[in-house]
């Protein structure tokens, strides 16, 4: 209500983190367990099986260049998804917002929360992968100790929009919505499983709109080990899609909570 | 004594509709404030807007003088809330319910720790410290959410519809510890249907209907200033009934459901004549707080 557009951040924002890094806490064991064993399978099934006919892609083997695709898509799904299904059963059926308003803590803090949540899950469901990566012999070079951070930033960038869903959503089959017309189209045009510059150019321009192509352009060389290029756009693409999803989503969840 | 909670001409529109128009109310500190008034008369919105949980259309909120919405952060640390319907955490125990709350206020790990072992003590949760917040009955959530309340140490406890739901045992309980919070000095705000609640905790009480205050003061003082001090609730066959009452005295009476009202300064004639009626039964009973508000709000249903 106050400073309308521009929200304060508080360390108020570190204990609605908190409280979910402890809800997880208590699902650690089948966590860890999805965590490790969906990329293995992944990896293991379409990398070294499709690995097997495409050779290399792009001057690397299929499975480095399809594992550092899926380090991407899959911090998109893990932050999507925790901040629409997740988000949404704290904010309305659950009503953990209306408790926590009570307190000194405001929607901004929440929000702001709840996107470190999810980078934060991104960064330890991403580093799962990257260790089955590096075991079945994808990761090339150390810098690959870089992606975790990355990680963290695509956690930000996806976890903004969600929250915009989450603001708007009036029920849980609205986010099936998103996930069609918006996630998925994303997932297959982005370079994961392909290099984009194989798309047709009217399509290629579109694509380097979308922020999951950025996130691929960041974290395929340093998987590879190969020299990274346009940094500051990539990484500003992505941090801009946060802020920007940040600030709108505040806007609604005021709305749509304060009244 | 100074105000806590000083509210000037409060308007608050839903849509096109005002439900709450022109509240003015200030509450002494160290007091208990009553909010009573049927369904939908502004309660919980009124609760609401003071704690900066939602925008006003006009007028002007402070709390501990300090300005509401503005200051909604600083009063929101030195007040406990306890919500109409319970929200506790339900992917947390009862420990670590009031664990991560206390988080929300920053409230260091060890102050906290030693501060919930008084609150279970306090509400009779103890034993239950490790449960889940799904196996408990309602009373204990409800004492769990005032434990909850407490964590900050507030100043101000802000209570909307405390007992509502409860049985006799849970709710005189939670008298006893509300009567036990204002005897520390804390300042206690509170809704309630109940009007013997609101006749035992309050010291000064608000009767709120549509948006608007209609009448405020002590609770002996509203019950001597709008009723008569004795009452005669008459049961039986209608007709009989209204003959009766006619016919024994100049008290005037009021037709509640399938309830006579009598009131009258002095009940000894008609208490008599009914004695003598066998296809009536009656009971005879010092004014309360009920007939206030019944006589204020009116009989029709509300909602
Ligand atoms: N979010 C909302 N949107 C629209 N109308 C609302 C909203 N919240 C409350 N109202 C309306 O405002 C009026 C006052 O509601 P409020 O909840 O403050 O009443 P109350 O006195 O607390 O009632 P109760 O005793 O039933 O809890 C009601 O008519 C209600 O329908
Ligand atoms: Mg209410």
């Amino acid at each position: 209500m106050a400073n309308l557009f521009f929200p304060r951040f508080s360390n108020a924002a570190f204990a609605v983190w908190r409280r979910n890094a402890l809800v997880w806490r208590k699902l650690l064991l089948p966590s860890i367990l999805i965590n490790f064993g969906e990329p293995f399978l992944y990896l293991l099934g379409l990398g070294y099986g499709l690995g097997l006919f495409i050779g290399e892609m792009m001057h690397m083997p299929y499975l480095t260049f399809l594992a550092s695709g899926i380090l991407a898509s899959s911090s998109m799904n893990t932050a999507s998804f925790e901040a629409m299904f997740s988000v949404y059963t704290r904010m309305i059926p659950q009503r953990t917002y209306d408790a926590i308003l009570t307190t000194p803590v405001e929607v901004q803090d929440i929000l702001a929360g709840e996107m470190l949540w999810c980078a934060t899950k991104c960064v330890i469901s991403g580093s799962a992968i990257l260790i089955v990566a590096a075991f079945l012999g994808a990761v090339h070079d150390w810098s690959a100790l870089g992606v975790p951070a990355i990680l963290f930033l695509v956690g930000l960038c996806f976890s903004g929009m969600g929250l915009i869903m989450s603001s708007l959503a009036p029920g849980y089959d609205f986010f099936n919505y998103y996930v069609t017309l918006v996630l998925t189209p994303m997932f297959i045009l982005s370079g994961v499983f392909y290099p984009v510059s194989s798309l047709p150019v009217a399509l290629q321009s579109l694509v380097q709109l979308l922020p999951l192509s950025h996130a691929v352009d960041l974290i395929r060389p340093l998987v590879a080990g190969l020299p990274l290029t346009n940094v500051a756009l990539h990484l500003a693409v992505l941090a801009g899609y946060a802020m920007l999803g940040y600030l709108i989503a505040v806007r609604l969840t005021r709305k749509r909570l304060l009244v | 004594m100074s105000a806590v909670v000083q509210i000037t001409d409060l308007h608050k529109n839903y849509n096109e509709r005002e439900v709450v128009r022109g509240i003015n109310l200030s509450v002494a500190a160290g007091t208990c404030f009553g909010v009573l008034g049927p369904n939908g008369a502004g309660k919980t919105t009124t609760l609401r807007l003071l704690l900066g949980q939602s925008p006003v259309n006009s007028g002007e909120i402070r709390v501990f003088g300090l300005p509401i919405p503005q200051a909604g952060r600083a009063v929101r640390m030195r007040t406990g809330v306890v919500p109409q319907a319970d929200n506790l955490d339900p992917d947390f125990t009862v420990v670590e319910n009031l664990r991560i709350y206390g988080g929300y206020f920053g409230i260091p790990a060890a102050t906290l720790d030693a501060r919930l072992r008084e609150l279970f003590e306090f509400v009779g949760l103890t034993d239950r410290a490790h449960a889940r917040i799904a196996t408990l009955s309602g009373g204990m959530k409800r004492r769990l959410t005032i434990a909850r309340a407490l964590v900050n140490d507030p100043e101000l406890v802000v209570l909307d519809e405390p007992t509502t739901g409860l049985d006799p045992q849970v709710r005189h309980m939670i008298w006893g510890r509300l009567r036990d919070l204002r005897q520390s000095g804390k300042t206690l705000l509170l809704t309630t249907h109940y009007m013997e609640e609101a006749e035992r905790l309050c010291d000064e009480l608000v009767i709120m209907d549509q948006g608007r205050i209609l009448e405020q003061g002590k609770p002996a003082a509203l019950i001597r200033q709008h009723v008569e001090p004795e009452v005669i609730e008459v049961h039986g066959e209608e007709t009989v009934a209204r003959r009766a009452l006619e016919s024994a005295g100049d008290g005037r009476f009021e037709v509640v459901g399938d309830t006579f009202y009598y009131y009258t300064r002095d009940a000894r004639a008609v208490v008599k004549h009914l004695e003598g009626l066998s296809e009536l039964t009656f009971l005879h009973r010092p004014a309360n707080l009920e007939d206030v508000f019944l006589k204020l709000t009116g009989h029709e249903l509300r909602d």
